[in-house]
């Protein structure tokens, strides 16, 4: 991260994953993935390169904010760079929740993962995280709103005068 | 360099040697100790060794071996690792990449998860054939090597495991981890769909209630899954 040293304020990747219920949370077909709820959000907590995620006031997790519909639960985080996102979304205990996504969710057809870049400090609010998923799903990955397999470095979104924080 | 003028670097055997020994460690490794596994002169390793990192089969840097620093510590040693970068020649010229990046993509965008392990699976079975699955470790090692995934053993030490192996008393319970994703690429695209694929080939490769059995356990910069003896044979 020397590009800092070269004019780009520091920047941290935030994501917003949304996910369709097949099932509500507490029916026992959910009983596995609920489960794993409080063991993987600790392993996330103690990441290397994590940095927040979104926790409903009073609870262990989100999974009860139901900002984009009732039975779409939703996952926000900020992290220091790409890199310990990815390891830790897919070479952690959490590759097995993804692998097995199917039991729980619905497929999408539209994205339902999103990336963008946002100052350091700055907690993104769940309204602006859905901005940038309608974005993505509207226009395609760009710097503003991207996925891990299309993704923008920091110094690009800056570059391509992409606000980070509009 | 192209491909095909970087693997025809590996045709001279000494040179072939150092590269399999760097590769096999999965750390770096110095002069001295890849001449004395390749069995020639410190000079003549240090000279193939050179030759492997100008084709980009190797990467060199450099690092003081003994771990003292500061005045009297003496020069830092040059060392290598195996380059990341895949190298793959095909004669005629074929793309299977591509084929297997488009099939991901669309198997990602319908949802065949579940389709394409039981595919996987049934193929870990026909790998296997007539075979009886594998009654051990040390056999696994052998099955993973022949299909490229660089098993090694490991301490199981998961603190974690509740279950916790139950091995006798004082006993080291091992487990086989894998240094190479023979599906590498594809899994760095589709992770979730292709690790899935993965398990599901090595778990019908080793059978479903056999000596040792395929779990998921996914670390930074290796393969996916562990393999090791099933719990209720754990003797």
């Amino acid at each position: 991260m020397t590009a800092s040293q070269y004019g780009p304020r520091a920047a941290h990747l935030a994501q917003l994953n949304v996910a369709t219920l097949r099932y509500p949370l507490d029916d026992p077909r959910m009983t596995s993935f609920v489960e794993l709820l409080d063991p993987v959000n600790a392993a996330a907590d103690g990441t290397p390169g994590f940095v927040w995620r979104l926790v409903e006031e009073g609870a262990a997790d989100a999974t009860e904010l139901r900002p984009a519909g009732e039975d779409v639960i939703v996952n926000m985080s900020v992290w220091e760079t790409r890199e310990a996102l990815w390891d830790f979304a897919y070479r952690s205990g959490h590759l097995e929740v993804m692998r097995r996504r199917r039991e729980w969710f619905d497929r999408h057809v539209e994205a339902h993962l999103v990336l963008w870049w946002v100052p350091a400090g700055h907690l993104p609010t769940v309204d602006e995280a859905l901005e940038r998923l309608a974005d993505l799903r509207a226009h395609g990955p760009s710097p503003r709103a991207f996925t891990f397999v299309s993704s923008f470095t920091a110094a690009e979104a800056e570059g391509a005068g992409s606000a980070l924080l509009s | 360099m192209k491909d095909i003028d970087a693997i025809a670097v590996l045709q001279d055997p000494v040179r072939r040697r150092l590269y399999e020994y760097v590769a096999a460690q999965g750390r770096e490794v110095g002069r001295n100790e890849a001449a004395e596994a390749a069995g020639v002169a410190r000079t003549l390793a240090a000279h193939h060794l050179d030759k492997l990192a100008e084709a980009g089969l190797l990467e060199s840097g450099s690092r003081r071996l003994t771990g003292r620093s500061g005045p009297g510590a003496g020069r830092p040693a040059k060392v290598y690792t195996r380059a990341r970068t895949e190298r793959s020649v095909s004669l005629p010229a074929r793309d299977y990449l591509t084929a297997a990046g488009l099939l991901a993509e669309a198997a990602e965008e319908a949802g065949l998860d579940a389709g394409l392990r039981a595919a996987a699976s049934r193929r870990g079975e026909a790998l296997r054939g007539s075979t009886a699955p594998c009654v051990g470790l040390d056999e696994a090692m052998e099955v993973l090597a022949a299909r490229g995934y660089e098993p090694y053993r490991a301490d199981a030490g998961s603190a974690h495991d509740a279950e916790g192996p139950e091995g006798e008393a004082g006993a080291v319970v091992s487990v086989v981890r894998m240094r190479n994703c023979p599906f590498h690429a594809l899994a760095e695209d589709f992770p979730p769909l292709v690790c899935g694929m993965n398990l599901a080939l090595l778990e019908g490769l080793f059978g479903a209630d056999g000596p040792v059995r395929a779990r998921m356990d996914a670390r930074p910069g290796e393969c996916c899954v562990v393999v090791e003896v099933s719990k209720n044979n754990s003797d």
